[in-house]
């Protein structure tokens, strides 16, 4: 059915037309997802009759012509490690299996506000550990594109929904490139916002230095109208800040690119390589100005990313302990109190998450601190640095959003390191919390390759901008 | 760099995992394999770089963030008290912690 590819603003059109109905619409979906998702797998839960009393309100506010926004009666799907008061909340592990959110993330809170349809929660890699969603503890999501292969991750369930039609647009969380890299893989948009841009209040923790909301969309227009319902300082993270709505001098005509040398040398796919440069040549001849940049310690962002990310989710994990909520061996009289720790998470945490928690404590622990946390920390310094200075001389950076197209499903699960290494386009901008898109801009034998825009810090509106230009590029082809 | 079954055994209780001995045989080999990798680290002259929390410099984005800290009423208690796995009346049970 053509509505299901609808945008936000043509789906909006239609709802206060009086074309369609929130409730017809929500329906559409779900009836979508009950058609497709045994194949996909994108959904851990299916929302169907909140959805449609929330639908029902919709219909209520557009009627009744009362603070309508752009969000109201779209259905949207949120990934399983954001708090919706009174659903599950599993961050796909077992040890959160019956966790039921007992409030709201502030993203969630604003897109009630606006009306948005809440269908259900998608499938991650548990606790957002991982590039390809196989370490959920529930079950394996498959790339629409092609079900042998997996959607990317940690997002790979928000990503598949999007790109199957299973709703409009699906919430993600990005710490090294959980958003973009599927986004990539499954060929839509997806982006991560500045740190700060975005409040993580009611997001499961993972690396809180590091951590994101922001969108997976069809394309970048409804990108940037759900990034802008949920930007702000919120009080309740105080990390987040209140971005300044400047409108920036930023002109096409005079942007300059940059092209970072490291992004396209060793690991990367040739066929990557060759599209994304192909790409690069067709904006050249749109008279854009693109020169080549040196980011010279892009290489050592995988071992950096995974060393602070691993230390600050080995103490962002340490809650979970079996007494205040979650899976729980309280019950067995015959454990004393370290017997219960070491059971209940043993029991509850999948292999991946239990590795990330032993090299964070590992590297944090007495004697390997200098070695590893705060030489990494430091390297995170240079990171920036590197940006930093590339930003003095250019406006925007353009990169391979992954080294390579979407892998087969249990490829690289035996082999960390080789999973590790699919985000070493994708951690570099996080270690600088920098804001960045990725958006599909060719195909390789049917798989979608991503290219990765990257801002300046609060530069939103410049990656918008930008990304919209290459999208009407891309599709007048 | 390898990691042997009694430093992951060490660093296992300090994470407070449970690991079966077939997954302390599996993590020592996983975690040497990733550590020899991060040692690339080291190739990176650091001696003069400061880090981000070194509260010794002056840094943009470093400032301290407190607010005042005063009781609000939640309107949720019902739900989280719904979540503890064991406890009586309003109050949590935990394990004693001192040997009887």
């Amino acid at each position: 059915m053509e509505l299901l590819n609808l945008t936000i603003k043509q789906l909006h059109k239609k709802l206060l037309g009086k074309e369609i109905s929130a409730v017809e619409l929500t329906k559409v979906f779900l009836s979508q997802i009950n058609k497709i998702d045994k194949n996909i797998n994108a959904f851990l839960d299916v929302f169907k009759e909140s959805a449609i009393s929330q639908a029902e309100r919709a219909d209520k506010r557009i009627s009744e012509r009362q603070e309508i926004s752009l969000l109201t009666g779209i259905p949207m799907a949120l990934k399983d490690n954001i708090l919706l008061k009174g659903e599950k909340c599993t961050a796909a592990s077992k040890i959160l299996e019956n966790y039921i959110a007992p409030y709201d993330a502030t993203c969630v809170k604003k897109l009630k506000e606006a009306g948005a349809v809440f269908l259900g929660k998608t499938n991650l890699d548990e606790f957002a550990m991982g590039s390809s969603t196989e370490n959920s503890a529930f079950k394996i999501t498959h790339n629409p594109q092609d079900l042998t292969r997996v959607p990317g991750g940690s997002s790979g369930g928000s990503a598949a929904a999007v790109k199957a039609n299973e709703c409009v647009f699906a919430l993600g969380s990005d710490t090294g490139g959980s958003i973009r890299q599927p986004a990539s893989l499954c060929g839509t948009v997806g982006f991560k916002p500045t740190y700060g841009a975005v409040s993580r209040y009611g997001l499961i923790a993972f690396a809180s230095s590091l951590d994101q909301i922001g969108p997976l969309t069809k394309n970048v227009e409804d990108a940037e109208i759900v990034f802008n319902l949920i930007k702000g300082k919120d009080k309740k993270d105080s990390t987040s800040v209140e971005l300044d709505s400047r409108k920036s001098d930023f002109s096409l005509k005079n942007i300059k690119i940059g092209l970072p040398k490291e992004y396209l040398q060793e690991g990367i796919n040739p066929k990557v390589e060759k599209t994304i440069k192909d790409f690069i040549k067709r904006i050249e001849k749109q008279g854009l100005n693109v020169q080549e940049i040196s980011l010279p310690h892009t290489k050592y962002a995988i071992p950096c990313y995974f060393l602070i990310s691993s230390c600050e989710a080995s103490a962002n994990l340490s809650r979970y302990d079996g007494i205040k909520y979650g899976k729980s061996n309280m019950k067995e009289k015959e454990l004393n109190i370290l017997d219960t720790y070491l059971k209940t998470r043993g029991q509850g945490f999948g292999d991946e998450v239990k590795r990330r928690i032993m090299l964070g404590t590992y590297a944090l622990s007495s004697g390997y601190y200098d070695t590893y946390y705060l030489k990494a920390e430091k390297i995170r310094t240079l990171i920036k640095q590197d940006f930093e200075n590339a930003f003095k001389k250019i406006d925007i950076i353009l990169t391979p959003t992954s080294p390579f197209t979407a892998f087969k499903i249990g490829e690289k699960v035996e082999n960390a390191l080789s999973m590790y290494l699919a985000d070493a386009f994708t951690t570099p901008s996080s270690l600088a919390g920098l804001p960045a898109l990725s958006m599909p801009c060719g195909k390789i034998e049917n798989l979608p390759v991503g290219l990765q825009i990257i801002g300046k810090s609060f530069a939103e509106d410049e990656i918008f901008k930008i990304a919209s230009f290459f999208e009407k590029i891309i599709t007048n082809n | 760099m390898t990691i042997n079954q009694k430093e992951v055994q060490h660093i296992a209780k300090l994470a407070r995992l449970y690991l079966e001995p077939e997954e302390i045989e599996k993590m020592g080999k996983g975690l040497s394999l990733i550590l020899d990798y991060f040692n690339l680290l080291e190739k990176v002259d650091t001696s003069n770089v400061k880090v981000d929390f070194d509260n010794k410099q002056k840094n943009l984005f470093l400032k301290q963030i407190t607010r005042e800290d005063f009781v609000v009423e939640a309107d949720n208690t019902k739900e989280i008290m719904k979540l503890i796995p064991e406890k009586e009346d309003h109050f949590i049970k935990v394990k004693s912690i001192l040997d009887k």
